[in-house]
């Protein structure tokens, strides 16, 4: 009894021992910036002089502003395009090269490839290539006798322009695909052929719900990834032109960090969280029915 | 399944093996057009990086250069101090790098390993705050960091990584799973610590994690731009995103587009060869911690 009950303190004081780093850390750069930017939000803070309580103001004054109702929009609007999309490219090259073929770990490298650019190189590469003068996209589309819009410099295309240099690196998520087709066992797939099921059956029945994890890992972690875009933003558009490419965090950044209003950014990072929060548990909530976990009952 | 079942009668075993011959074929097809329309960008990047600056201005650009210009990769490092930079930006780099390894292998262990009251709690709460997104706590972390008088030093970028990431925590606790107990079993029976296990026996069994992370949080550290642009205002502690994102700003006239090319290929060079070094461990790492 005694030598039980001092090995499971044993463990308890190991546990705590050993993640005392991540614990530490989650109290000083998370709990503690969470709870004080809620505080934030209720006041009128500039950084410099002392946070004065105003109540709901912040928040009032963010529904009624042009703003952020532009910036809400055009991250929307940029999520749900380039998220699925990317998602389906990721999932499309994953399964070409989840078959025996020549060249294949060439075509994964170069696949990947683009991935590595990411950040400002990407940015600055895709700013020459999407310019209308001497840009390499007008190029390309004058092979088939497009003349291509002047893209990150027309309001209506700027935005466009972003989300489609977003499937350059679809390879990214190709690789977490490839790794989770891996984990299909072969029997199944096999079982199934002998069965006489086609191609897109077994691809629906057994290849999709094995990886589904995987499929709604991406999902959320692309949603959440794309309401924070802010590189192309500062790099490539300044917001602009006229605020087509005005980006929720790039509102963000521009309200705290060159308006000084604090406050007021305190509530558009608290509103940027709760529908993070949002999307997440409806997403978990709706997959529930369609994810497969190994060794858990599906229905 | 009992409708296909009866539609196709049991033919020979050979027949889908040879129906799959059209679907290889347009798959191959497929996948070179899509590699061409990937490495396209890349292959311009290069190419004009090494154009004189009057043939970056023609259109259609040219493919390779006429002449080329190995002078622009010696501007840049005049243009945009590009070696300190450069210099800044290893150094805020490696040291994270270091940090996330240290801290998340320490941590990931202690879930990995230890049944203790709260682990569940606490993994719980560890995966969710995978979901918090940056700028949502940057304002009062700025704050903070200001009150420690910190603006304008290295220090934001470099002190949190000390304190473990959450998702390469999540990746190396998966991968520590998967070691056998017996091996500590083993090592408890030496007299071993349990600190000197985790540096003896996990972690030497665990390179291919530990090079996926180091790769992870390489990439994210060097690429990083919200984080350094808001704590460094000295343009002699500029990291290289910083000081590239410059290039596009209104101060030239007309983009010095060689050197955006350049700049870019040299901001990639450290990204290729950390990949190149640990491709084969990364790839293990990848499918060995794949996310079930």
């Amino acid at each position: 009894m005694f030598v039980i009950k001092s090995e499971s303190r044993r463990q308890t004081f190991y546990l705590y021992l050993f993640i005392s780093p991540w614990l530490i850390g989650f109290l000083i750069f998370a709990l503690y910036p969470i709870l004080s930017s809620l505080y934030y939000s209720f006041t009128d803070y500039d950084i410099i002089h002392p946070p004065k309580f105003i109540g709901l103001a912040n928040y009032t004054e963010m529904f009624h502003n042009e703003l952020f109702w532009r910036s809400v929009k055009v991250t929307l609007r940029y999520t749900f395009i380039s998220v699925p999309v990317q998602l389906l490219l990721g999932l499309g090259f994953a399964l070409l090269l989840h078959q025996s073929l020549p060249w294949r770990g060439f075509f994964r490298t170069a696949m990947y490839f683009p991935s590595m650019v990411s950040g400002v190189a990407m940015s600055l590469l895709w700013y020459w290539i999407f310019n209308p003068q001497i840009g390499l996209f007008n190029y390309m589309l004058s092979w088939f006798g497009i003349h291509g819009p002047a893209w990150l410099m027309n309001p209506d295309t700027a935005l466009y322009a972003l989300i489609i240099m977003s499937f350059w690196t679809a390879g990214s998520g190709m690789i977490l695909f490839l790794a989770g087709l891996q984990g299909v066992p072969a029997s199944l797939i096999e079982a199934a052929n002998l069965d006489g099921a086609g191609r897109f059956r077994i691809f629906l029945n057994i290849t999709l719900p094995m990886i589904s994890p995987v499929l709604l890992f991406q999902l959320i972690m692309g949603l959440i990834d794309s309401f924070q875009v802010f590189t192309q933003a500062f790099v490539m558009t300044q917001g602009g032109p006229n605020y087509s490419t005005w980006f929720y965090v790039y509102n963000l950044y521009t309200s705290a960090f060159k308006e000084y209003r604090a406050g007021y950014s305190s509530a558009l990072a608290w509103v940027l969280l709760i529908v993070v929060m949002l999307f997440t548990a409806v997403i978990m909530k709706l997959s529930r029915r369609y994810v497969h976990y190994e060794g858990g009952s599906r229905r | 399944m009992s409708t296909v079942k009866a539609t196709s009668p049991l033919g020979p075993p050979s027949r889908p093996r040879r129906r799959l011959a059209p679907v290889k074929i347009a798959s191959f097809i497929t996948l070179i057009i899509t590699t061409f329309l990937m490495l396209l960008p890349l292959f311009f990047m290069v190419s004009t990086s090494l154009k004189s600056k009057r043939e970056m201005l023609k259109f259609p650009p040219t493919f390779l250069p006429e002449s080329w210009a190995w002078s622009n990769y010696a501007d840049i490092f005049e243009t945009l101090q590009f070696g300190t930079l450069y210099k800044n930006s290893l150094i805020i780099a490696g040291l994270s790098v270091f940090g996330t390894l240290l801290s998340s292998a320490l941590v990931a262990y202690g879930f990995a390993r230890y049944r203790g009251r709260g682990n569940n709690f606490w993994f719980i709460l560890l995966l969710s705050t995978m979901m918090l997104p940056y700028p949502a706590i940057m304002i009062p972390q700025f704050v903070l960091f200001s009150k420690m008088q910190w603006i304008d030093t290295f220090l934001p970028l470099i002190v949190p990584a000390f304190f473990g990431s959450a998702y390469n925590i999540f990746l190396l606790r998966q991968f520590f799973s998967t070691l056998p107990e017996e091996l500590f079993d083993a090592g408890r029976m030496d007299g071993c610590g349990e600190l000197r296990m985790w540096r003896t026996i996990a972690l030497p069994l665990s390179a291919p994690a530990l090079a996926t992370v180091a790769i992870f949080a390489f990439i994210y550290s060097w690429n990083d731009l919200l984080t350094p642009v808001l704590y460094l205002s000295s343009s002699d502690k500029f990291t290289l995103p910083v000081g590239m994102a410059s290039l596009t700003s209104s101060r030239f006239r007309i983009p010095p587009w060689h050197l955006l090319m350049v700049a870019s290929v040299l901001a990639m060079v450290p990204i290729v060869t950390l990949f190149a070094i640990a491709q084969k461990q990364f790839v293990e790492g990848i499918v060995l911690t794949g996310i079930k």
